[in-house]
């Protein structure tokens, strides 16, 4: 039970952080900032490495080796597309 | 890898995990606060890849990780999908990117808590971690179907118009009550299988559910709540391994896709509430379009010749892109408008409302895809006071955020959104395919002024028609 506690505590205080640091963002970068949130999000792979690699019951395995593709393609695939978006506001402000 | 260190290392191997995800943590929150600032953004999304990347590689030292044939070939794969479609695809199809990754990341969430609970089998948990695995897999499901949803809504695999039922929220929110009384059932019964698949398909067919009677216009704000919800299941899935990484990292994805969903709507002038239970742009707005429709109203049509005359001798243009554009792909063509405009003399700038293209912020992305100077970007606020000054405005494939019942009329469902003034203009020339309301289904006032010429036709096309016409000039 205090391990729950402990854990709530983190949580609730990581939201804060959370509301804190996109409190105020400039329209522009709300198509790159959803995407880049969403590659975060993906961090639920390492989740899913320890589902798959732990030997456990085979069905665990498998649902943690098809839940290490999906979120691998979640976060590689939204970290490049979200540098993709950026790259091009970049190329403008160099001009 | 643990079984490959030497076990005066091994001895220090938890605490060492902890402290480089506490350096993990910090990354995300680093990079989180740039990617909200145009000049540190890229930074910020690289110094978030790195957190992820030094989190997922310290996680491979943990002691529960015994084979690797599995993670290996799972983070290949993904890793070739995921690269694969990030450079392949099409600027303009980015909502529906997102949204599509949005579910894998939900559907990860919800096998991970899944596989957790078959990890042990016919061994107890504890029932707090029995509990929060069904929250788990429960907003990871729903998060799948709907971002599935949102991704077909967007594309047009399914029907975009909101599709309403009588008894629509009642059924909505019992089967969200069943699902409360199943997870009890659950944690006191743990080895029954029972509610636990049913808990898997009811969380499935809710997430189709919940977004069926929400517009196609409407799905970035669903995507991105989609995305708060996911930040959420990855959250739960650390309560359930116990990991502080999960979830520090799924909680700030998770106030963070808040904050930006209460922005987005903000940004249309509608609560939350509205967006997600409004069934907006149905037959309630069909119903506005017919009140003021009475088609006593004339229109003036323009030609493309008429169109270049007017624009190339004027002194000042404005360009007002929207979805239409981007659905369209004519970014290219009107930087090709407007260059051949500057190289007439004409001043020429873009007015971009905040909800401007198929999500928030997406027009700029397009536009700096066409290698559009950024300084020719104004925002709506500093935009409007420009229209007086302006011969000519271009509108093309905005509707609703140009439309001054905005402004006038009450009774309008988009009554109070803050839209571009372009009526203000000397004159406005709307590109459009057709006379066929927007996404909010309403007519729009614009086009009846005695100062707005309508220029029908594909964007592209009709621009295009626009360059060969100027050119001849």
């Amino acid at each position: 039970m205090e391990i729950l506690i402990f854990n709530l505590f983190i949580f609730i205080l990581a939201c804060f952080v959370g509301f804190e640091v996109i409190s105020k963002v400039p329209t522009t970068l709300h198509t790159p900032l959803m995407s880049g949130a969403n590659a975060i999000s993906g961090i639920t792979l390492i989740g899913a490495l320890v589902v798959a690699g732990s030997a456990g019951e085979y069905i665990g395995t498998i649902l943690g080796f098809i839940a290490i593709i999906f979120a691998t393609i979640n976060v590689v695939g939204g970290f490049m597309v979200t540098d993709r978006m950026l790259e091009m506001f970049k190329k403008k402000e160099d001009k | 890898m643990s079984q490959f260190l030497p076990d005066v290392v091994l001895a220090y191997l938890p605490t060492t995990v902890q402290l480089i995800y506490m350096l993990s943590v910090s990354l995300f929150i680093i990079g989180l606060k740039r990617l909200g600032s145009p000049a540190t953004a890229r930074s910020g999304n690289k110094m978030a890849s790195l957190a992820m990347f030094i989190g997922v590689f310290v996680t491979l030292f943990d002691q529960e990780i015994l084979t690797f044939e599995y993670i290996i070939a799972g983070v290949l794969v993904g890793s070739a999908i995921g690269a694969y479609a990030a450079k392949k695809v099409e600027m303009t199809a980015m909502p529906e990117m997102v949204a599509i990754f949005n579910g894998f990341g939900g559907a990860a969430s919800a096998l991970v808590a899944a596989g957790e609970y078959f990890r042990f089998e016919g061994v107890s948990l504890p029932q707090s971690d029995l509990f929060i695995m069904c929250i788990g897999i429960f907003i990871g499901a729903l998060t799948f179907t709907g971002s599935i949803m949102a991704y077909g809504k967007l594309n047009g695999k399914i029907t975009g118009n909101p599709v309403t039922y009588p008894g629509q929220k009642p059924i909505n929110g019992l089967l969200v009550i069943v699902i409360a009384v199943l997870s009890a059932w659950f944690v006191y019964d743990p080895l029954n299988m029972i509610p636990f698949y049913v808990i898997i398909g009811i969380s499935l067919l809710l997430g189709i559910l919940f977004v069926l009677p929400i517009g196609g216009a409407d799905m970035p704000v669903v995507i991105s709540l989609l995305n708060s919800l996911s930040g959420i299941a990855a959250s739960a899935a650390g309560f359930v391994l116990n990991n502080s990484l999960l979830i520090v990292s799924g909680a700030l994805v998770g106030a963070a896709g808040l904050i930006l969903t209460n922005i987005m709507c903000k940004a249309m002038n509608r609560p939350l509430s509205n967006v997600l239970f409004g069934a907006f742009g149905g037959e309630s707005a069909g119903l506005a379009g017919a009140a003021v429709g009475d088609g006593s109203k004339s229109i003036r049509e323009v030609q493309p010749d008429d169109a270049a005359v007017m624009t190339a001798y004027a002194q000042r243009v404005i360009i007002v892109p929207g979805y239409g554009l981007a659905v369209a792909q004519a970014q290219h063509t009107i930087r090709e408008v407007a260059s051949l405009l500057e190289a007439k003399g004409v001043d020429v700038k873009y007015g971009i409302h905040p909800v401007a293209g198929r999500m928030p912020g997406h027009m700029n992305v397009l536009l700096a895809e066409a290698n559009v100077p950024y300084p020719q970007l104004y925002d709506m606020d500093d935009i409007n006071p420009e229209f007086e000054k302006t011969d000519v405005v271009l509108v093309i494939g905005a509707n609703d955020v140009v439309n001054p019942q905005a402004r006038s009329n009450p009774a309008s469902p988009i009554f109070g959104m803050p839209i571009l003034n372009v009526d203000s203009a000397k004159s406005v020339i709307i590109f459009k395919r057709s006379m066929n309301p927007g996404f909010a289904g309403i007519d729009n006032d614009l086009f009846y002024l005695p100062n707005a010429y309508m220029f029908f036709g594909d964007a592209k096309k009709s621009l295009q028609s626009l360059v060969s016409a100027i050119k001849e000039l």
